[in-house]
């Protein structure tokens, strides 16, 4: 019963999420609801708020009644599978960057100092400004044989996103060690490669997981709105863009990649809950005596 | 054979933002012959915690050598001449009880059949055997504080550094830690420097009882306490009135002058 509760409480709050939304459909004002001459509340039309009914129906449907006849779900799934592997990609480069980062602020106290400052800076550039300068520079390189390709950029500008909570939190994480511990390391006489695997790294998983989850959603966000800046086809960022002029005939369509993105995020922190589970004997309480 | 521990002219100055530099051990001079058991005991901020990490090579001192076994203190902890244990147990809470015992041996390359041979020796030591497979966080601060001597123990060091490691156990834990390191010390031959703030923990332990006084940090006196041999030291030494000489005159020695009445207000912890 206990186990069963988190699960109840989640399909609760989709439900209540589709109660409110057909509710407001059902008793809103077709024109919305209009405060000096600002709409607060949007139309409720079958085209502005389309019946959940119908979001779910359209999916069972061909993407296009002249196309090969692929059901919308199919190519939602297959642009979704393509934007997860690059946002994998993207939060798999941003871990190492973000664990590297930390590993030589912990290290070099000057490397703290000069290097956080510019972490948390790093953050305030507007993705939509970094993409066509990750993709232009990325143009410019020729590595031998191997050639920039559109879909580099994306999984570095994901990166970018996903690497910043991995080094905050793993710089706090591998910073969280008592004073005993750190001297009782000192007088074991071991290096601090030795210090990392046994001391640091175990004691830093508390701080890492969170920040592991926030790399993922960041990475996930990353690759969508990357996708859409850089006109790369082929996952769900730029479907929504196509799909969404489809809106005023069709407006179940733009709901497809949606709800790809929905089951994309619920991918990303599934497999980082996994993490979890798989480090949980490093997660026991502190010893408190 | 070099005595265990050889400190001399050693002085520590710690530079404050405040109060500018402060002198923490001034003109300290100690020997611990190999097996002794030293005390340091004095009044909070006397700098015998200080003295203890000059010893162990957390900290150098200001002017004056320390050597360990005829070493100077760095190249024994780089040789692994002595176990520390600290106030706080400080186990690895990720780690089972053996496999913090172990810690030391793993870290210094000691191979799988030999270290969990020492490891269930060591816990069989401190009563703990059937806990190897437990958690930290499963055990109470007496234990946690006999896993840590274990570990302290592990790699059967000559020289034995111990921080108030009773002072946050309960009396009467207290007093069969007491025991138990007793026992310990006589069945492992060590020598040990053992920093505390109870006049009877000291005088029950000693051999000898170094008495620190503060600002700036000094000896003022080294009392011989020896009651007898480790089988002869058990409970019933702590009803002796050998024991309650020994203690007043630690006292005495901490206080700087004769406590004329008697045992009135003695800390009797």
């Amino acid at each position: 019963m206990r186990r069963a509760r988190p699960a109840v409480l989640g399909v609760a709050g989709v439900l209540l999420l589709a109660l409110l939304w057909e509710g407001y459909k059902a008793v809103g004002p077709a024109g919305g609801v209009v405060v000096n001459g600002l709409t607060v509340l949007p139309r409720t039309s079958d085209l502005a708020m389309p019946h959940l009914w119908t979001m779910l129906a359209r999916l069972g449907e061909p993407v296009t009644a002249s196309g090969d006849g692929t059901p919308l779900w199919l190519a939602v799934v297959r642009a979704s599978a393509f934007t997860l592997g690059l946002s994998a990609l993207g939060w798999l480069l941003g871990v190492v960057v973000g664990m590297l980062l930390a590993m030589l602020m912990q290290r070099l106290r000057t490397a703290e100092s000069a290097l956080l400052p510019w972490i948390v800076l790093s953050q305030t550039v507007p993705l939509i400004a970094l993409a066509p300068l990750v993709a232009g520079l990325g143009a410019q390189l020729r590595l031998g044989d191997l050639r920039w390709e559109p879909w580099m950029s994306v999984v570095v500008i994901a990166s970018y996103l996903a690497f910043f909570p991995v080094s905050v939190g793993a710089l706090r994480g591998l910073e969280s060690p008592e004073r005993a511990h750190v001297e009782l390391m000192r007088s074991y006489a071991v290096g601090w490669w030795k210090t990392f695997f046994r001391l640091r790294l175990p004691a830093s998983v508390p701080y890492l997981l969170p920040a592991l989850r926030l790399a993922a959603a960041n990475a996930v966000i990353g690759t969508v709105v990357a996708e859409v800046s850089i006109g790369l086809r082929g996952g769900v960022g730029r479907m929504m863009l196509e799909y969404a002029s489809a809106a005023s005939g069709d407006p179940g369509k733009p709901w497809g990649p949606i709800f790809g993105a929905v089951v994309i995020g619920l991918v990303a922190a599934g497999v980082v809950a996994l993490i979890g589970i798989a480090l949980r004997g490093y997660r026991r309480a502190e010893v408190t005596a | 054979m070099s005595d265990a521990v050889r400190v001399s002219g050693v002085s520590k100055l710690f530079g404050t933002e405040r109060k500018g530099t402060v002198a923490a051990l001034d003109g300290i001079e100690l020997t611990v012959a190999p097996g002794e058991f030293v005390s340091l005991i004095g009044p909070s901020g006397c700098g015998k915690s200080t003295l203890l990490r000059l010893i162990a090579d957390l900290d150098q001192p200001t002017s004056g050598t320390v050597s360990v076994f005829g070493k100077t203190a760095r190249q024994a902890r780089i040789d692994q001449d002595y176990g520390i244990a600290f106030q706080q147990a400080g186990l690895l809470p990720w780690r089972t009880v053996g496999g913090n015992v172990e810690l030391p041996l793993e870290l210094h390359g000691v191979g799988g059949p030999a270290r969990r041979r020492r490891t269930a020796e060591l816990l069989d030591l401190v009563g703990l055997s059937d806990f190897a497979d437990r958690y930290p966080d499963q055990l109470s601060g007496g234990m946690q504080q006999r896993v840590a001597i274990a570990r302290a123990l592990a790699e059967s060091p000559e020289l034995l550094l111990m921080d108030e490691p009773f002072g946050a156990l309960d009396e009467m834990t207290r007093e069969r830690m007491q025991n138990e390191l007793v026992s310990i010390c006589a069945e492992t031959g060590a020598a040990v420097v053992f920093v505390t703030h109870s006049i009877p923990e000291a005088v029950f332990l000693s051999d000898r009882v170094a008495v620190m006084s503060p600002r700036p940090g000094r000896i003022r006196t080294i009392l011989p306490v020896r009651l007898g041999s480790a089988g002869d030291r058990d409970e019933d030494l702590r009803e002796t009135g050998e024991f309650f000489a020994a203690v007043s005159a630690v006292r005495e020695a901490l206080h700087g002058m004769p406590a004329g009445d008697g045992l009135r207000g003695l800390d009797l912890r």
